[in-house]
């Protein structure tokens, strides 16, 4: 990633354009674009080097609102908009912003093989469990049961949980966050850009007009601290409001406890590390549903693989060496030809 | 070779190699085409593979062809073949309809078994017979002498069997007067790395050449006059592989570097391995995860900066109409190839069909002009391909490039353009002048939007699928911006007619009657043009390689004619697309939807009956 010289040179405001915003007032959204402008600034990559590819749907819009080279294409198909985009240009530093109906319902092909393919793309999954663009029906990501205008009796599907898809493709990179949570935000979003190859940030967001309230679960200012944990790398994975609960592994599993409880100490408890090559204990704490155990917000996952821009690239030049040929004549003259006087 | 018994002077010949699909027919079909290329004989070539990977064999589902025209005059792959060869009885079943009434079968009568006939679904013990062949036939013992040739050799029988193509093959080429030398040195290129299965194959095609030179008192052959042709240095090129090239040279001639986003689709794929090779060239050539993402991709590229392009036939241009509105509501250059095939849906995956024509002028929602072409012939493609990059990137749309799976697998001697022979390609970058006040949509004069190249500070800028308002590119749902918006769009394809090259008339140009056909059809139309010409008919000829927009002069010069016959592979789409761009046009159908290219009678009598109605 090509980085300005002269650190902090860009403000967020320098990503932005004058375009109304008009997402509804109240929506996750807006934080999400905040965060994201924010973010951008503090990794200093120049407007004219960033570019913001996004498919159909209410988060979809932002593009619409950055002054970056940004492109708002068609239902589903961002992922494999960005990944031509990005092979084509490896110096562009590329964000993709998607929702759960665009990413896992009708771009749900694109978005496991670009993680499969580790695209060195920056990818915001704005979940909200809805459609809202369309006006209220059920996404991939409802739950069981949930009522909404394509399913008045409520669905009679189980969900998808994004992590789990990513890590069935073999992801490398995967985050979490909470639209209000600014601060994790801006912390998995550039942790996102700094890592090379597809790097998933599953944002849980609300919609206000059509599932309000959605992840108030985890999100009640008093329940959250109990509810949630916020993963760093190499740190104890610590949460509560008294900051005295800890994850402890539990045979093959993990179990949340209570530190000087049930004979569990500080030494119990697990530390975490996003860069371990296995991702057996991410999975495990990417599916943590704030149940038993709380919901993982935080870099979960951030391993080193080649990246497919950079592998192509590479190829190129390995090709271009072997064969020595300047020009489409080369290769043409090098095979069987005959003249004629 | 001066005691062959009987010596035919023929303009040009025709071969049909057909076997079952491991019988290796399509590299002798190959082999024998390059040597005679390598004579200086204009060579036209048409595999015809089966269906099916992998027919039980010897069943008529698993028989493979090969067929070459080579000599003078040579437009297309032929009619009807003068020699055929059939590995098996049912090669023969499936091939006897293509070979001449006093042509010759070579047919391995060794294969010819009770079981072989049965296999082949024959009803009697009398195949000649029961296909109603009257041409000669040279029972060779095809697989008896191949044993015997590679008895100390060694290998297993498998082995043995798999060197029976090239028994074939060394017949052939004693019939036709080909030296050895020729298929020697590209079996010795082949298996450099074998050598000794290069030994077997140089024992048993000897072995074929000689078997033909101790029967010559019982064959009739012939001898192939070579074509004048233009000077310069030739090869063999598939419109395949020629669409390929032109596509880089259109990259090397626009500096603009090629990415191609596809995903494989028969008879389409080789442009995918031709351009995934070119890495050597700096092409980036990505097999995405459907139809979809290969199209997609391609955008991402072309919003880059990129020449990008996709590749497909029928089905998968079906699932990319979505993604090519955006295209050409983004206003982004994007080479689409469909490589057409018999439909609809998976139909004859294949064969070849003109069926597709309708689908590329109007299979997308909303108002969504972009440019169609049509490629003729297998050199052909080089110059459409390059053309529909050069209209793309210069006119800032999306371009379908329409071939079939005739002239894609088709091969004909292409002579390589020397330095020059192809314009610069410049593209419409933001000018310097305007940087300061450029918006997203801003356009030239001739309403072509400037292409700002991600990277370059200032102008950043965001495009779409949404409306968007003309003067500032910014989101508009303003109904008089939409319909203005809707015209801009149309007149920008509508003016790239100013940029084509005009209709031009072949033929007969006094005639009343005029024959037009668009892409592939035009080798057929032209040899029977000739005919009819020869044979008195007054009839002139034109061919559409640019379709959307026409050239300029086509309703001025198609006007001049009492009748315009349209003869087409499909049931009459180039028709009334015709009818509905100039109403006054009388015109008249040949049509042909089998699968199968036009055969030159079959045009002959269709304009014979065309024109005796008319006078009625």
């Amino acid at each position: 990633m090509e980085k300005n010289t002269n650190p902090q040179t860009h403000k967020p405001l320098d990503y932005k354009n004058n375009q109304p915003i008009r997402w509804c007032p109240g929506c996750g959204d807006h934080a999400v674009l905040n965060v994201l402008l924010k973010a951008m600034s503090a990794l200093d990559i120049p407007p004219e080097k960033t570019a913001v590819i996004s498919g159909i749907g209410c988060s979809s819009r932002l593009p619409y609102y950055t002054k970056t080279y940004a492109f708002h294409t068609i239902h589903g198909r961002g992922g494999a908009v960005a990944t031509g985009f990005k092979t084509a240009n490896p110096e562009m530093t590329v964000w993709q912003i998607s929702g759960d109906g665009d990413c896992l319902a009708i771009g749900g092909n694109h978005f496991i093989h670009e993680v499969r393919r580790n695209i060195d793309v920056n990818l915001l999954l704005l979940n909200n469990r809805i459609y809202g663009l369309t006006k209220g029906q059920f996404s991939p990501t409802s739950a069981r049961g949930f009522k909404s205008k394509s399913s008045p009796y409520g669905t009679t599907e189980d969900p998808f949980v994004p992590a789990e898809l990513a890590f069935g493709a073999r992801g490398t990179f995967f985050a979490r966050s909470l639209d209000v949570e600014l601060g994790i935000s801006q912390e998995v979003m550039m942790a996102a850009a700094n890592h090379k190859g597809c790097s998933v940030v599953e944002i849980l967001q609300n919609c206000m007009i059509f599932n309000n309230g959605i992840h108030s679960y985890i999100t009640e200012r008093e329940t959250r601290p109990d509810r949630t944990i916020h993963l760093v790398h190499g740190e104890k994975m610590i949460f509560g409001t008294d900051r005295n609960r800890g994850i402890v592994q539990d045979g093959f599993g993990l179990k949340a406890v209570t530190i000087g409880e049930d004979g569990y100490t500080m030494d119990d408890v697990l530390v975490h590390d996003a860069h371990c090559e296995k991702s057996f204990v991410h999975q495990m704490l990417a599916m943590m549903d704030g149940t038993d155990l709380p919901v993982a917000f935080g870099v979960i996952r951030d391993v080193e693989a080649p990246s497919y821009e950079t592998a192509v690239a590479e190829q190129v030049e390995e090709a271009k060496a072997l064969h020595g040929f300047t020009c489409l004549r080369d290769v043409v003259m090098s095979g069987d030809t005959w003249q004629v006087e | 070779m001066e005691e062959k018994a009987k010596v035919q002077f023929r303009q040009s010949i025709v071969v049909r190699f057909s076997g079952d699909s491991g019988d290796g027919m399509q590299l002798a079909g190959n082999i024998f085409s390059n040597v005679s290329a390598g004579l200086g004989d204009r060579i036209s070539t048409f595999p015809d593979y089966p269906a099916e990977v992998r027919a039980p064999q010897g069943s008529l589902g698993g028989v493979s062809g090969f067929q070459v025209h080579i000599g003078h005059g040579v437009h297309t792959p032929g009619d009807e073949c003068d020699v055929l060869v059939a590995m098996n009885p049912a090669a023969l079943k499936q091939n006897a309809q293509f070979l001449r009434k006093n042509g010759a079968a070579i047919v391995d009568i060794d294969t010819f078994t009770q079981s072989g006939l049965d296999k082949a679904l024959y009803t009697t013990t009398e195949p000649y017979e029961e296909l109603g062949m009257t041409a000669q036939v040279i029972e060779a013992p095809i697989t008896t002498m191949v044993k015997e040739a590679l008895k100390d050799t060694g290998m297993d029988l498998k082995a043995q069997m798999k060197c029976r193509n090239m028994f074939a093959l060394g017949l052939v080429c004693w019939l036709f007067n080909r030296p050895m030398e020729a298929p020697l040195k590209f079996l010795k290129a082949k298996f450099a790395d074998k050598p000794e299965v290069y030994a077997a194959n140089e024992l048993v095609i000897k072995g074929g050449y000689n078997y033909g030179h101790n029967i010559h008192a019982t064959v009739s052959t012939y001898r192939i006059q070579s074509d004048d042709v233009r000077p310069g240095t030739y090869t063999d090129v598939t419109g395949n592989k020629a669409t390929a090239w032109g596509l880089i040279k259109a990259s090397e001639m626009s500096g603009r570097p090629l990415v191609l986003g596809s995903y494989p689709i028969t008879p389409a794929t080789d442009i995918l391995h031709e351009l995934a090779k070119r890495r050597d060239l700096g092409v980036k050539a990505i097999q995405m995860e459907d139809e979809i993402g290969g199209i997609c991709s391609a955008i991402g590229a072309a919003f880059a900066g990129h020449l990008a392009v996709t590749t497909t036939s029928g089905p998968g241009l079906a699932l990319k109409s979505e993604a090519l509105g955006l295209a050409v509501m983004a206003e982004l250059p994007l080479v689409l190839v469909d490589v057409q095939r018999g439909g609809p849906s998976t139909g004859l995956p294949t064969k070849t069909e003109q069926t597709d024509l309708q689908q590329a002028l109007y299979g997308r929602s909303g108002e969504s002009p972009l440019v169609v072409l049509a490629a003729a012939s297998p050199t052909d493609c080089f110059k459409m391909a390059f053309q529909a990059a050069r209209i793309a990137i210069e006119h800032m749309t999306p371009v379908i490039l329409l071939t079939d799976a005739f002239i894609a697998n088709g091969s004909s001697a292409w002579r390589i353009p020397e330095e020059g022979e192809y314009p610069v390609i410049k593209p419409n970058f933001v000018p310097e002048a305007v940087k300061a006040t450029w918006t997203p949509f801003m356009r030239n004069a001739l309403g072509i939007r400037y292409w700002a190249i991600p990277g370059t500070p200032g102008l950043e800028h965001v495009v779409g699928g949404l409306e968007k308002d003309y003067n500032t590119g910014i989101l508009s749902n303003d109904p008089i911006n939409h319909a203005h918006m809707v015209e801009t769009r149309r007149m920008k394809i509508a003016n790239i007619a100013n940029v084509i090259p005009e209709l031009n008339l072949k033929g007969d140009p006094t005639a009343d009657t005029i024959i037009l056909g668009w892409g592939s059809t035009y080798g057929h139309i032209l040899d029977a043009v000739t005919r009819l010409n020869a044979d008195g008919f007054k009839i002139a000829m034109t061919h559409l390689r640019y379709i959307n927009p026409l050239p300029k002069n086509t309703a001025e010069l198609l006007s001049r004619f009492k009748t315009v016959i349209v003869a087409e592979l499909n049931t009459g789409q180039m028709a009334s697309y015709l009818q509905s761009k100039i109403p006054n046009l009388n015109i008249c159908h040949i049509n042909k939807v089998q699968g199968q290219p036009f055969m030159v009678q079959e045009i002959v009598d269709g304009v014979k009956n065309i024109m005796m109605e008319e006078e009625l």
